[in-house]
């Protein structure tokens, strides 16, 4: 663990500007005073204190897993998270869907002219308690500042690497007819808090994004023998488009009973209201799972038992090896497609 | 979930479904006018629990599909404009004009804005006094009468740059239109439960007396459609052609009187074309001579202008219940939600959108249970 205490009570480190200036890009002093003060300080660790142009490691033995992700949200800051802890439990979550033990993150940060320091040193600090919470180190990273106008605030994107302990091959082609599919909790909350954040919609109730590495329970999973087929984290597009990924990749149809699947009282009554189906919003600390008939119950017994999957719910099963397709049986018992959202999710007019 | 859960009960559905089961002795064509209504019923598969004999047409209540093509090319004109910040319901924004939808007319910079109520724009209007806003009043008797507040107030707060580019529609008139239409095959209605919670339903008596057609006003949620239907087909079955609420939860006789008021100061009832069917007479609102400083089509100068709607999209018979969305050539051919021909494929309440989304293919496997 670092030795400081990162908070969002951490002193600013930079008093004398408010907000981040072009000249915090430039390549002078005053980047230099930038990535010291607050990158170097907030994130170090002896790789990254090397300050230089690359970090270089002895990777440890087994197969590597590398990702990348971009994160553009707004606002920066929303119920239960933020862009900082995002980027990092986002990307710690892709390396986890292969069976990956995260160990080292690299980070870039495009920040618009203007943002207050405040913030970006804000974003910074929940960016290393995530990471401390994960078990990685962001040990490389580069920072651009661009003209007002030309960015949303702040955009950061990280790249992850880790390491398969295991010599399970988890990929949608290992998916098979019988299989298990199960979701690791609730769904929804994330979309649901970043439209209501977003558009100042007022529910009763603060919905707060379900945020959160995942990667743990998923080690655990692999170490208890579990024989997992396929994973898949259910961000954008949620868990419409993620089982006709699947579905599609697997060549296989896959059935879905609504009722089993969990959705929070209070999302499901925001999405209603606004015409949103909950399977299609997006989530950031849940994932599905595919995995033989015979692991269900055990896999439900090790999920239940983290806190991050306590919600975990059996959804359905692989049927067969048909024309790709994810059929729905409904709450009233009949049968129809769930299909993948057409492009962005509209709210309708009545 | 309350209120909600309780009109979503499996063993409920069936009972309900089996007493349908039990009193058709004939065919029976169905008309639930409203789009809601449409995608509960493909969504939860309630036509699967009935009888053959019961054939459920799908109305023109979208308001999102009968807003007429050069409405939305006009909203278009607007919206590009530079001073303008043209707000809207969300999903007209993806709705085919003759060249572009509002979606494309936002990439290239136009400030187009979601917003949920008429009112928000109303206080964008006031935020920005430098901008022209406007409004995209679309929408049945439903968002009639937040688009007559919006207005209200914006007259109230003196706003010299706020305006509404207004195709309000009305549900009787479109009903009327259909009934006389010689390829009408309409027997009864499931009239829109949220359309008569602002408007009551006394206007249905002179419809169900004239054209002898059981109305009964129905809810949304899957018991209220069987619900509605059992009631249609026990007047149908008994001969009767009567006005009656099963939707009397939300629905009373008379409807939302200081709704109706505010609708009548605000607005003057017009003719309108509809997407797809054609000229309604008096089967629209626009806003009432005190109100025209607020008409965006008077502000902007836009000229009427007949665009035609491509000859390959057959959304009018669909809007009619002429055809079922699957029966026209180009559904999920050349035309879907990516790129659709017509606005019932991309609309939340659109008939063809809900086909495509929740049944494209006429056979979906059964899920085994768990």
């Amino acid at each position: 663990m670092h030795p400081l205490e990162f908070n969002l009570s951490c002193p600013l480190p930079i008093q004398q500007y408010p907000n981040v200036l072009m000249a915090h890009g430039g390549g002078g002093k005053m980047m230099n005073q930038l990535l010291e003060t607050v990158f170097g300080r907030a994130f170090s660790n002896p790789l990254l204190d090397q300050r230089h142009d690359s970090a270089a490691f002895q990777p440890p033995p087994g197969r590597l897993a590398m990702t990348t992700d971009s994160y553009v949200v707004k606002p920066l800051f929303f119920p239960g998270g933020d862009i900082g802890s995002m980027a990092v439990h986002g990307t710690v979550n892709d390396l986890a869907m292969s069976g990956a033990r995260p160990l080292y993150l690299s980070t870039a940060f495009i920040i618009e002219e203007g943002l207050p320091m405040e913030t970006l040193w804000r974003v910074v600090c929940s960016m290393r308690g995530a990471a401390d919470r994960c078990q990685v180190q962001i040990i490389t990273g580069d920072t651009k500042v661009v003209d007002k106008g030309k960015g949303d605030g702040l955009f950061i994107n990280t790249t992850g690497i880790g390491v398969l302990e295991h010599s399970l091959t988890i990929t949608p082609q290992q998916v098979q007819p019988g299989d298990a599919i199960l979701v690791s909790g609730d769904l929804g909350r994330h979309g649901m808090a970043i439209m209501a954040a977003r558009e100042s919609l007022e529910f009763e109730s603060a919905i707060e994004s379900d945020s959160a590495p995942v990667h743990e329970v998923i080690l655990q999973l692999i170490q208890a023998g579990i024989k997992i087929h396929c994973l898949r984290d259910l961000t954008r597009g949620g868990l419409a488009s993620a089982l006709n990924e699947i579905a599609e990749a697997a060549k296989v149809r896959i059935a879905v009973t609504e009722t089993a699947v969990p959705i929070r009282e209070d999302v499901h009554g925001a999405c209603e209201i606004l015409g949103l189906d909950p399977f299609q919003v997006a989530n950031e600390g849940r994932f599905v799972a595919f995995v033989a008939a015979e692991d269900a119950e055990k896999t439900l017994e090790i999920m239940r038992q983290n806190a991050v999957s306590s919600g975990a719910a059996l959804i359905g099963n692989v049927t067969d090896r048909a024309e790709p397709m994810v059929v729905l049986r409904s709450r009233i018992g009949a049968s129809r497609i769930l299909d993948m959202a057409t492009g962005e999710q509209l709210p309708r007019i009545c | 979930m309350k209120y909600l859960d309780e009109y979503r009960d499996a063993g409920l559905a069936r009972q309900m479904a089996n007493e349908i089961h039990r009193l058709t002795t004939r065919n029976w064509n169905i008309m639930e006018v409203c789009g809601g209504q449409t995608h509960a019923i493909v969504k939860f598969g309630i036509d699967e629990l009935l009888p053959k004999h019961i054939n459920l047409i799908h109305g023109p209540g979208c308001p999102v599909c009968v807003t007429p093509l050069d409405i939305i090319d006009k909203a278009i004109e607007i919206a590009a404009r530079p001073n303008v910040i043209f707000t809207s319901f969300g999903d007209m924004l993806r709705v085919p004009g003759s060249k572009l939808d509002l979606l494309s007319v936002k990439a290239a910079g136009g400030d187009v804005r979601i917003v949920y109520s008429p009112l928000d724009a109303v206080k964008i209007a006031a935020q920005n006094p430098d901008r022209e806003v406007v409004f995209f009043g679309v929408g049945f008797e439903t968002t009639a009468p937040a688009t007559a507040m919006g207005i209200f107030q914006a007259a109230q707060m003196g706003l010299k740059n706020f305006s509404m580019l207004i195709s309000h529609v009305l549900v009787p008139p479109a009903m009327e239109a259909l009934l006389s239409s010689p390829i009408c095959r309409v027997q009864a209605f499931l009239a829109a439960g949220h359309v008569c919670s602002v408007m009551g339903f006394e206007e249905y008596f002179p419809v169900a007396a004239k054209y002898r057609v059981p109305i009964v006003v129905t809810g949304f949620e899957p018991l209220d459609i069987l619900q509605g239907i059992l009631m249609v087909v026990q007047q149908l079955e008994s001969g009767r052609a009567e006005v009656e609420n099963q939707y009397s939860r939300a629905v009373r006789r008379e409807g939302n009187q200081p709704a109706q008021a505010l609708m009548r100061q605000v607005f003057k009832v017009v003719h309108r074309r509809w997407r797809g069917i054609g000229q309604i007479p008096m089967s629209g609102l626009g806003l009432a001579e005190p109100y025209a400083a607020f008409d965006a089509e008077l502000r902007f100068g836009l000229a009427d202008h007949q665009v035609e709607e491509p000859a390959e999209c057959q959304s009018g018979l669909v809007l009619q219940g002429v055809k079922k969305p699957h029966e026209c050539p180009a559904f999920g051919q050349r035309c879907t939600p990516e790129h659709p021909l017509g606005a019932t494929m991309v609309s939340s309440e659109g008939a063809c959108a809900a086909y495509y989304r929740y049944r494209r293919q006429p056979a979906a496997a059964t899920a085994t249970s768990l």
